[in-house]
């Protein structure tokens, strides 16, 4: 008896199983969306208690004798559970990700299947606002767009949003000039589809392997710069539990000997944008090697 | 053939690149302790830098920190107080219905650009912040010439080494404030010279001439070799800017600088441990408070100081209801743990504060009984006020160290976190430094952290400073709280108008009761104030000024 | 080739114009009346409508963006509202700092990134192999300013080794002749103050390199497995030459094609990350500068900085460009 033919879902889970960091990232992310998720049910803590309790103070974790019951990674200058904080610092972090690369998605579809499919002097405009969009760090845009919409958690969204979209524009319109040759999408032209319609159910569909796996990766970017506008007190507005938030508020205690409560958000960040990128690079290995580049 | 050439030359350039660097390391080690310099040099790191450098136009430490080495007034603070003695003046005779001083100048005394100090530069440094016609005054906001010197109504000169003070009625603290900043004199040449940029210029009588200014980096002084009291023993003063605390700490443990302030109170256990370091510590002349923003302020359009029936009461743009009301401001005080923030934040370097000034001033009131910690009373308050479920405002925060307040931004955290519990939501809002100052005078704010170092020791200089309704200029107030009471105005002027000690103090200690009942502020703290020397640096002396004299140290 | 360059620059004009639209519009933009904020608190409104007239805040939009313009191809960017200086001032004595820390970061990314790289590709698979990927995956993780708080804390607090602060030690007698500290250093045969700035200069730039670091590790062993795998290369096998000279003399020239596009392409990560790097060894850059700016809503400042940054890297990708064509002779752009 014959196998039956794979179906491309099937062959496509199959090669994920088997490439190794993709399944790691993917253990990763899933450990974080679970601590994002069940917060409240796996802390110890309240991240921010109030009234708060100071005479916790910069209490050192469980290498020390000194640590608090119930405070396995010490406390911060406010006497708040780093352990908690990066827990409900999760939900943060994960959000921020995924809605400014929800928003650079959405923009960036809209700039790059424009520019790809109708081509022309549309094209070239459009490639070129992305190009001056390009010319910004990321930083530097970001706190840019910051300085004009405002500071919070919300505008840190839109502005990473913003800066990422002409990257996700780009891709966009790649997998559009690409599939936009492929023979039937002419042959649905001729027999008179209008464009919207090739647009939707062909471009679309076609281009989601690219933008999923420049998608997670750019999660990862986005986090990342996230975190960076937390720590420069442009991002998420106290007592938030903002990763970044959380290590420029306790790097000047290090000096003084307590290096925990700078450290272990630090860490969180890493494993997060580490995770994002093993599955970005481990989708991209499986969804089209082409786009190794 | 033989090794690839290119191979060579690639592991060569690194294997040197990476030695140098090692070399370069061990070598910095040696370098910064042991440094081979002739001059005594006392490099001194601040927490922020100067926002000018005239002595006059200026309120905040950082700028006086530098300008105290360059300039001095009529009179200074002797060693370690706030009692006067002579300085450019030598003698003085104040009249007998204390409205006019007379003041005997110095001879031979000269600027350091060589030319002469005399009734001319006297009258010019005092002409220029009063006299709105003067075509110096533009130059300025002279915000502290409002605070404590609009009882002066004319500079003028009798001869060239004598000028009168005219006082428009006798004021108490009069001669200890002519020890500040403020009214330091300078050099009207130099005034002229660079007109708008005078402020980076500049010229004074001092122990200290200035050398140079790069911005948020260091200002160096160098000894004044012709200074009237003899040069002083060090060569040079190097203000270096460091924001990082730990940089700071660093820094100094390290041996790059010699001196530093605002160390983190959570460091001094390693400061004291350390062989090569002191830690200078005293009582702080300081007050640290959270202000709620009363509502009202008014225009000093005739810019005598007070407010008169044509200036009306007008709404700040901070003006916010609840805190119209004395119920909810009292809750707020209720609804604050200060006992903790003292012992967690600062961490026992402060001592809690019950009113709006430490405990060693004349007309200390210790009877009044602080707001005791109690979140039930503070909700059952909020109530009746009208607001069982809270309600939302914004708490205005500061960027930067002040001596009263190591950690702004933490302190203004715990607040948050204190009024959550009594449902009441609060923003954090922060700016840069001198926007905060700007727009906390102007009374854009709700409420906001700030506090006060005490200039010359006189308690009108907190009391009236802060707390007295004509304080309450749109623009260049001192009453943060943008507090409105007529009786107790009254009860801190004729404080100042008198010269008998024990009604003065009387008086003081009424106005302090209305204030305590009427809860414009929350007292927070009276902090110590802390600077960091090498062991090397001998001969600083605190000033309760919180002011920073170079001239009698030495370095060994 | 003289052709191509003319023609791509003259391609970066309509950016840079770009740039300066999207600069301008922030100032308007954002919140506040800037003359007010200019002047403070106590202008009267004669004051205020004077200003105006004289930076021709009174003409339609569009005609001041021209002004603005016209002024700054003239070299005027404007003044700091909060320090009163000339923006091309404030600026100009800081971007040596930032172009020094730049280009320290960049030699260690580029010595360790492509050697790690190279010794990844030829022993592929093995432990070498995966430690430098994993440690390259580790380095594009993590952030630039937890990295510099972890160098400051190992390095500065614990291990005593190195400074944290500053860009020298500054008992040591300096003097500035191109403003770059270490040029003038070498310049002025300033032997204490090269060590000094040297070190200073150390954990900054590793923090802020080692990102593009990963990046060109990850990108030179990709690129030399690629070129490894080519026909070109085993024909040199075959033709008897050592293992190391095909590697070294063939392979690697081959492969640095596109680590060059990588790292042009990713000097604009390199000027994120000193912004964010500078703010955490409080280094006197122009990315320090940029933040304290928005902080404090100086937009003349800001807008300032931002065209500096846009103009640096548009140049720098420029050069990235030629360098491709003048290292790969199988690309012409007539």
């Amino acid at each position: 008896m014959t196998r039956k033919r794979e179906t491309k879902s099937h062959e496509l889970i199959r090669r994920f199983r088997y490439n190794k960091s993709a399944v790691f990232g993917l253990i990763l992310i899933l450990f974080l969306v679970c601590l994002a998720i069940f917060a409240p049910l796996i802390a110890l803590q309240d991240p921010t208690p109030s009234p708060p309790k100071l005479e916790n103070s910069l209490k050192p974790g469980f290498w020390s004798n000194e640590s608090i019951p119930g405070y396995p990674l010490g406390t911060d200058i406010l006497g708040r559970d780093i352990l908690s904080r990066i827990i409900y610092g999760s939900r943060i972090s994960l959000t921020v990700g995924f809605i400014a690369v929800g928003i650079a998605t959405a923009l960036g579809v809209l700039i790059g299947v424009a520019a790809g499919y109708y081509g022309g002097w549309i094209d070239n405009v459009l490639m070129r606002i992305t190009d001056i969009l390009f010319a910004f760090p990321s930083i530097l845009l970001a706190i840019v767009i910051v300085a004009v919409i405002g500071q919070g958690l919300d505008k840190t969204m839109i502005a990473i949003g913003i800066v990422y979209s002409p990257q996700m524009a780009r891709v966009m319109r790649g997998s559009v000039l690409y599939i936009k040759e492929m023979e039937y999408i002419e042959a649905q032209k001729a027999i008179g589809s209008s464009n919207t319609r090739i647009i939707f159910r062909h471009v679309l569909p076609n281009s989601l392997s690219p933008v999923i796996v420049y998608g997670t990766l750019m999660m990862a970017g986005a986090i990342l710069d996230a975190a960076a506008l937390g720590f420069l007190g442009l991002g998420a507005q106290p007592p938030n539990p903002e990763w970044g938030a959380m290590l420029s508020e306790s790097r000047f205690y290090i000096v003084s000997g307590s290096w925990w409560a700078a450290t272990f958000p630090g860490i969180a960040i890493v494993i997060a944008v580490l995770g994002l990128n093993l599955l970005g690079d481990g989708l991209r290995d499986i969804l089209d090697p082409r786009l190794k580049e | 053939m033989g090794r690839d050439k290119s191979y060579n030359i690639k592991a060569g350039v690194l294997a040197i690149v990476v030695c140098g660097i090692l070399i370069a390391v061990s070598f910095s080690g040696c370098m910064e302790t042991t440094p081979t310099v002739t001059e005594k040099v006392v490099i001194f790191a601040c927490a922020g830098d100067a926002d000018k450098l005239d002595p006059a136009d200026v309120t905040d430490g950082e700028s006086t920190a530098r300008t105290d080495s360059i300039f001095e007034g009529l009179v200074e603070y002797k060693s370690g107080t706030a009692d006067i003695q002579p300085c450019l003046a030598t003698s003085w005779n104040i009249s007998a219905d204390g409205k006019n001083i007379t003041f005997y100048l110095r001879q031979g005394v000269k600027f350091h650009d060589g030319t002469d100090f005399n009734a001319d530069a006297v009258v010019f440094s005092f002409e220029r912040q009063y006299n709105t016609s003067n075509p110096y005054n533009q130059y300025g906001e002279w915000a502290y010439w409002g605070y404590m010197f609009s009882d002066i109504e004319k500079v003028e000169k009798i001869d060239n080494y004598t000028v009168n003070i005219m006082l428009s009625r006798p004021n108490a603290a009069m001669m200890t404030s002519l020890a500040m900043f403020t009214v330091a004199i300078v050099s009207p040449t130099n005034a002229a010279l660079w007109k708008e940029d005078a402020f980076k210029h500049p010229v004074g009588t001092g122990p200290f001439k200035f050398v140079e200014w790069v911005k948020d980096d260091h200002i160096t002084v160098e000894a004044n070799k012709e200074y009237w009291r003899g040069a002083p023993k060090l060569d040079k003063v190097i203000y270096r800017v460091i924001t990082d605390p730990s940089a700071r700490l660093l820094a100094i443990q390290a041996g790059e600088i010699q001196g530093m302030e605002y160390p983190d109170p959570a460091s001094f256990n390693s400061i004291t441990s350390d062989a090569d370091l002191q830690l200078l510590t005293q009582p702080g002349m300081n007050v640290g408070y959270l202000a709620m923003n009363n509502g009202y302020g008014y225009n000093d359009a005739n810019h005598n100081g007070m407010r008169d029936t044509d200036e009306p009461w007008v709404k700040t743009p901070g003006y916010f209801v609840p805190f119209t009301n004395r119920s909810v401001r009292q809750a707020i005080n209720y609804a604050i743990d200060k006992n903790s923030i003292v012992e967690n934040l600062y961490k026992g370097t402060a001592i809690v504060a019950k009113n709006g000034m430490p405990p060693f001033m004349l007309g200390y009131n210790d009877d009044i009984v602080d707001y005791p910690y109690n979140t039930t009373k503070a909700r059952e308050l909020l109530s009746e006020a009208g607001y069982p479920n809270g309600f939302n405002t914004t708490l205005w925060v500061m960027p930067v160290s002040r001596p009263y307040m190591f950690d702004p931004a933490k302190i203004g955290e715990a607040i948050q976190s204190y009024l959550e519990d009594v449902n009441i939501h609060v923003d954090i809002y922060q700016i840069d430094w001198s926007t905060y100052l700007e727009k906390t005078q102007a009374g854009e704010h709700p409420m906001c952290l700030l506090g006060w170092t005490g200039d010359n020791g006189d308690p009108d200089n907190f009391m009236n400073v802060l707390y007295g309704e004509n304080q309450c200029t749109l623009g260049t107030a001192g009453n943060m709280a943008f507090y409105n009471n007529t009786e107790v105005q009254d009860l801190l002027s004729a404080a100042l108008q008198t010269y008998d000690v024990d009604e003065r103090a009387q008086l003081y200690e009424e106005a302090q009761v209305i204030i305590h009942d009427d809860a414009p502020f929350v007292y927070l703290a009276h902090a110590n104030q802390n600077l960091v020397f090498t062991k090397n640096v001998q001969g600083f002396v605190l000033n309760p000024t919180a002011r920073y004299f170079f001239y009698p140290v030495d370095m060994t | 080739m003289k052709w191509y360059i003319i023609k791509r620059l003259l391609q970066i004009i309509p950016v840079i114009l770009g740039v300066t639209l999207i600069a301008f519009a922030l100032i308007h933009l954002a919140p506040g009346d800037p003359v007010r904020t200019m002047l403070g608190q106590h202008a009267t409104q004669q004051e205020i409508d004077d200003i105006r007239i004289k930076y021709g805040l009174d003409q339609p939009v569009y005609v001041q963006y021209f002004i603005w313009l016209g002024d700054v191809l003239q070299g005027d960017l404007g003044r700091s509202i909060l320090s009163h200086e000339q923006v091309t001032t404030e600026i100009g004595a800081r971007f040596p700092n930032t172009i020094e820390l730049a280009i320290a970061a960049t030699i260690f990314a580029v010595l360790i990134g492509v050697v790690a790289g190279i010794i990844s590709a030829t022993k592929q698979y093995s432990i070498a192999d995966y430690s430098v990927m994993s440690l390259a995956l580790f380095g594009i993780s993590m952030p630039v300013f937890w990295l510099g708080i972890m160098l400051m804390m190992i390095f500065g607090v614990i291990l005593g080794w190195l400074p944290i602060g500053g860009r020298i030690d500054l008992l040591i007698p300096f003097h500035s002749v191109t403003g770059f500290m270490v040029l003038d250093s070498i310049i002025t045969l300033n032997g204490a103050a090269l060590i000094s700035v040297l070190s200073h200069l150390i954990l900054p730039a590793i923090a802020l390199g080692t990102i593009p670091m990963a990046i060109i590790a990850r990108t030179t062993r990709s690129s030399m497995l690629e070129i490894l795998r080519q026909d070109f290369i085993r024909t040199e096998r075959a033709k008897g030459l050592s293992e190391r000279k095909v590697i070294y003399k063939h392979a690697i020239r081959n492969a640095m094609v596109p680590v060059v596009t990588v790292i042009g392409l990713n000097f604009g990560l390199l000027l994120s990350g000193a912004i964010l790097t500078e703010t955490v060894f409080s280094w006197p850059g122009v990315g320090r500068l940029v933040v304290d700016a928005v902080y404090a809503r100086d937009y003349p400042l800001v807008v300032g900085c931002i065209l500096v940054f846009a103009l640096v890297f548009v140049i720098v990708n420029l050069i990235t460009d030629l360098l491709y064509t003048y290292i790969d002779p199988r690309i012409h752009y007539d």
